[in-house]
């Protein structure tokens, strides 16, 4: 996969996938949701009150959802998410 | 039967519930984490065959020792994981486990919240790409990945070698490490840091291991920006002689020290004290870490000291609140763990002062920069705030005007900068224009909560 965080150890188990914005997104058990998205993309979503892309940055905050099969995300900056 | 609340289940939190227990108490131990361990022996989520007993070198056998500790004691108490303490109030603990809200009631509570990453806000620093330093450790060791490919580590804090050694053990290119305090600093604090030679010597020897190895470390550096368009492409920064120099990486760890985590106890009613060697506010305890009332601190919440005195410390206050409980402390001997925690906390001091705070950085960052990250405020804005007529002298007022420490961080990440800011711009000192106050929720709650079955 070639998003910004490399898996040095890969996790045993097949992947399973989640919908990112409608897209699909590889994803193991046990990763968190940010680790997921961010094993495979750039960038986790658009900040509220710019246009800049972020990341995560502290990585030990209230970002830990732990990803679900099926689970479909909709991110800050996707089409037709409320607008501040 | 008397009812412990323990929150945090690190190397504090975990030596403070052994105590409870060999006392005949079950406490109940929150723990915000999937799994016990806190930040500094965060496990690996099972199923990743990552040798985390290697990744630790030296400090693999206290991590182990926790860990068996607690596999001891989890029957034994009321172990309650992902779960986030978001207030105290009225004597009751606010908890919140999957959406779930809950309250604990306590006659003591031992609040052992740990640190955060002590941030300070550079030009780029938003960008995709950087990390804090904390973070970067914590997402290898729970989840063995790597920030990046190729790194630069940065900042002023011990970790900056211990987490470059760890991530070049696990593949990553290490840049450089760019180190903000000048060498001469550290060599001065030699003495405070000779009250842990051991740890003084493995810091050297990271030190000298990846000088070996080939990665560029410099000492005294000014960092000017972390470059690039969509993500972090580049660090630019003045060495120690003032020449300009670029580096090209795809990541940014960057950390300036720890920040204990005092929202709690702050919410529990305890005073908050301005240290100047830390340069923060700490809560007022006693060398048990007793508060007052029911309340106590241990660990790196109650001042940062690392995870050997947080288990003393975590021991201590649970001393100190059996003895407020009218249980006889048997078989501890405390003048020894407190003589112990002094000369840890001796050696802290040392730390401090050789990794000191670059905090004149602050008066030359681009009046564009974002102080805070949440918000959006930028330094700009805030210097203007305080310099307008009646402008706010203290940062509660300048949080009111202008949102900064307002968002989903609550000012963890900013709000240091936006003191350092106020007090530069009013000439003042630090202490004088106060701290953010502490709000619950202390962490963001999801608009579902609801309250558990």
């Amino acid at each position: 996969m070639n998003g910004r965080l490399v898996r040095a150890v890969v996790p045993d188990g097949l992947p399973l996938r989640i919908l990112v914005d409608g897209a699909e997104v590889e994803a193991y058990t046990g990763d968190s949701l940010l680790v997921a998205v961010l094993a495979a993309r750039h960038a986790l979503r658009r900040h509220e009150f710019s246009d800049e892309a972020r990341a995560g940055f502290c990585l030990m905050g209230a970002c830990t959802t732990v990803v679900a099969a099926g689970m479909h995300v909709v991110t800050a900056g996707a089409p037709g998410f409320p607008q501040s | 039967m008397t009812r412990v609340a323990i929150v945090g289940a690190g190397p504090a939190g975990i030596a403070a519930a052994n105590v409870l227990v060999a006392h005949g108490l079950a406490p109940v131990l929150i723990d915000e984490g999937l799994r016990p361990g806190g930040q500094i022996y965060r496990q690996p989520r099972p199923g990743l065959r990552l040798d985390i007993m290697a990744l630790l070198g030296a400090e693999a056998e206290n991590y182990r020792r926790t860990h068996a500790t607690f596999a001891n004691l989890k029957d034994r108490i009321d172990y309650r994981p992902y779960t986030l303490a978001w207030a105290i109030d009225d004597g009751t603990l606010h908890t919140m486990q999957d959406s779930a809200a809950a309250t604990v009631d306590f006659d003591a509570i031992i609040l052992a919240t740990g640190a955060a990453d002590r941030t300070l806000p550079i030009q780029g620093w938003t960008l995709p790409g950087v990390f804090t330093l904390g973070g970067a450790q914590v997402l290898l060791k729970e989840h063995g990945c790597l920030i990046g490919r190729r790194i630069v580590f940065c900042g002023s804090s011990p970790l900056l070698y211990l987490a470059a050694t760890q991530y070049r053990a696990m593949g990553a290119e290490i840049v450089a490490i760019l180190d903000t305090t000048p060498l001469v600093a550290k060599i001065a604090a030699t003495g405070a840091l000779m009250a842990a030679p051991g740890t003084f010597a493995r810091g050297l020897g990271y030190m000298a291991a990846l000088r070996r190895a080939g990665v560029a470390i410099h000492h005294g550096v000014a960092l000017g920006a972390f470059e690039g368009t969509v993500g972090v492409e580049a660090v630019r920064f003045a060495d120690r002689h003032g020449e300009e120099i670029a580096l090209s990486c795809d990541a940014v760890a960057v950390g300036f020290g720890l920040k204990p985590e005092t929202q709690l106890a702050e919410l529990a009613g305890v005073e908050l004290c301005y240290d100047p060697v830390f340069r923060q506010w700490l809560p007022h305890a006693d060398a048990d870490g007793r508060c007052g009332g029911n309340v106590f601190v241990a660990g790196d919440g109650a001042t940062v000291g690392g995870a050997q005195a947080a288990a003393l410390t975590g021991m201590l206050a649970a001393c100190a609140a059996l003895e407020d409980l009218k249980v006889a402390v048997v078989g501890i001997d405390r003048a020894r763990l407190r003589r112990q925690v002094a000369r840890l906390r001796r050696f802290q001091r040392g730390l401090a002062r050789a990794f000191a705070l670059p905090v004149d950085a602050l008066r030359t960052l681009d009046d564009g920069v974002m102080v805070c990250r949440c918000e959006g405020v930028s330094a700009g804005e805030l210097r203007a705030s305080i310099r307008a007529e009646f402008g706010p002298s203290e940062v509660n007022r300048l949080k009111a005007i202008t949102r900064c420490g307002m968002g989903r961080c609550q000012g963890r990440f900013c709000g240091l900068a936006a003191a350092e800011l106020t007090a530069q711009t009013l000439s003042v000192p630090l202490e004088a224009v106060g701290r953010l106050r502490a709000q619950p929720p202390v962490k963001p709650l999801p608009i579902g909560i609801r309250r558990a079955d």
